[in-house]
């Protein structure tokens, strides 16, 4: 089992460790709502670590990027980040990520941490097309730290040696903070204002403790997995692995903002065209539960006793004090308002189809 | 890590406590630790009749489902309507407020098969 430079701090702090794709991480530290709340009002303090990130460089990156990636990555200035998803040829979804352009020849993708060995594996499957071109495995080498929450930036300003008041979303920038090295990027996984932060390994715990120290008197909390997963659900943001897998396409999805089809040829493009004209079988839509139960994923929808489709996520929402969900559902019936049936084990529970994000 | 000792504990980490035929049946301290923020409580109705070990409810927090059993047999008398609302008093105190059902016993002996708190907590200690 792997463990993150931050392992020590997590027990120090009292965390509740879980399994998650290889790495022992923390899933709540009090509680889950308590955290989810502080980053929605406060400012939260994430250990993403497990996260993974494959460099490519060389004359031929951005050709190699833009074969692999449904978005188009050449509108990229250095210092920009774009999200979007990598497809096999048949349109399936292999992962979805971040691809930072760090230099003009150097691009750097951070995708899902259970994913990285599937990724590599494709990315290098794919470079073998190309010359000069090189992909690394950087997973062991970047720590990452997340700050989220309305706060963050008055947490992080004083740490930071550059100015990052005119930090744009989707923006980074290499500056020192609490005098190491680093990559300050305005990206999150949480719909609220914040930095991810990617460090060396042996710098993480000086910058986790400086941010702890400067957030701790402001309602800084540090937060899990467990929260990050309800902050995510909430803004209706894909999980891959509940959402969006290899059996799921971009477009059904919710992501075609993410596929470019006036750029060239890109793997998956031919298959996900005949998708768009042939209109997609089924959407992910979000849903409300009416009457008492939590959705859960994996469970059958039905609507006249019909199954429509499953649930990919669903929780508790702290924010709203309601029980909320995203799901496919079969294209004629995904439309707001529409009521379903969730089968909660033995019984059939109510609830509405509703717009997205939640909050 | 509070362990009474006037209680019966199972290995799925219920307690119950006798007061004549009448009982009260709960989840331990560090069940509902282990759970950590409970947001949604299933109850069985009152005057169902239910095994020993049989499968009387469900307990979900924000992240885990996880079903609860009956610690002796018996006819469900009261459950706790307040966790319809407040299933977080299952947290903040699960010996009191956060009750689950009360039953009749039908049958004493079986409490014989329970631990008492001594033998629940060298139980917590190996597992």
């Amino acid at each position: 089992m792997n463990k993150t430079a931050l392992f020590d701090e997590h027990q120090n702090l009292g965390a509740k460790m879980i399994d998650f794709g290889g790495w022992q991480m923390p899933v709540q530290y009090s509680s889950i709502i308590e955290e989810h709340k502080a980053v929605r009002n406060k400012a939260g303090l994430f250990d993403v670590s497990h996260m993974g990130e494959i460099l490519i460089t060389g004359k031929n990156s951005l050709s190699l990027v833009q074969r692999l990636m449904t978005n188009d990555v050449s509108k990229l200035t250095k210092g920009e980040v774009i999200y979007t998803p990598m497809c096999y040829e048949d349109g399936g979804i292999v992962d979805d990520l971040l691809v930072y352009r760090t230099e003009v020849d150097e691009y750097l993708l951070v995708v899902n941490a259970s994913n990285t060995t599937k990724d590599l594996r494709w990315v290098k499957k794919n470079a073998e097309l190309f010359e000069e071109v090189e992909v690394q495995d950087k997973s062991d080498y970047y720590s990452l730290i997340a700050l989220q929450g309305p706060i963050s930036r008055e947490i992080i300003q004083p740490l930071v040696e550059k100015d990052i008041s005119d930090l744009k979303y989707y923006n980074f920038l290499e500056s020192e903070i609490a005098g190491v090295k680093a990559i300050v990027s305005r990206t999150g996984y949480t719909g609220e204002l914040g930095y991810e932060i990617y460090l060396e390994d042996d710098d993480a715990v000086t910058v986790w403790n400086a941010l702890m120290e400067e957030g701790s008197d402001k309602g800084l909390k540090p937060a899990g997995l467990g929260a990050r997963d309800t902050l995510r659900l909430e803004k209706a943001l894909c999980l891959y692995g509940n959402d969006i897998d290899e059996t799921t396409n971009p477009l059904e999805a919710g992501l075609s903002w993410t596929v470019k089809f006036d750029k060239d040829d890109f793997n998956g493009k031919s298959e996900l065209e005949k998708i768009k004209e042939n209109g997609v079988q089924r959407k992910l839509v979000g849903f409300i539960m009416k009457e008492r139960g939590i959705p859960r994923h994996g469970y059958d929808i039905k609507i006249d006793n019909e199954v429509v489709g499953e649930v990919t996520s669903g929780s508790y929402s702290p924010t709203l004090d309601e029980n909320i969900g995203l799901a496919y559902i079969d294209k004629d019936k995904a439309l707001e308002d529409t009521e379903l049936d969730i089968c909660i084990r033995k019984r059939e529970v109510k609830a509405k189809i509703i717009e997205t994000p939640f909050i | 890590m509070s362990i009474p000792n006037d209680l019966f504990y199972t290995e799925n980490h219920e307690w119950i406590s006798m007061d004549g035929k009448e009982a009260v049946v709960g989840i331990t301290e560090h069940a509902q630790e282990e759970l950590g923020d409970i947001v949604f409580v299933e109850l069985p109705s009152v005057e169902e009749e239910l095994d020993q070990f049989e499968e009387f409810g469900v307990i979900e927090s924000v992240k885990a489902v996880s079903d609860v059993f009956m610690p002796a047999g018996g006819i469900v008398v009261e459950v706790n309507e307040e966790l319809m609302d407040q299933p977080e008093l299952i947290n903040e105190d699960p010996y009191g407020s956060g009750w689950l059902i009360k039953i009749e016993v039908k049958d004493k002996d079986e409490l014989e098969k329970l631990m008492d708190s001594n033998e629940y907590e060298s139980f917590l200690e190996e597992e």
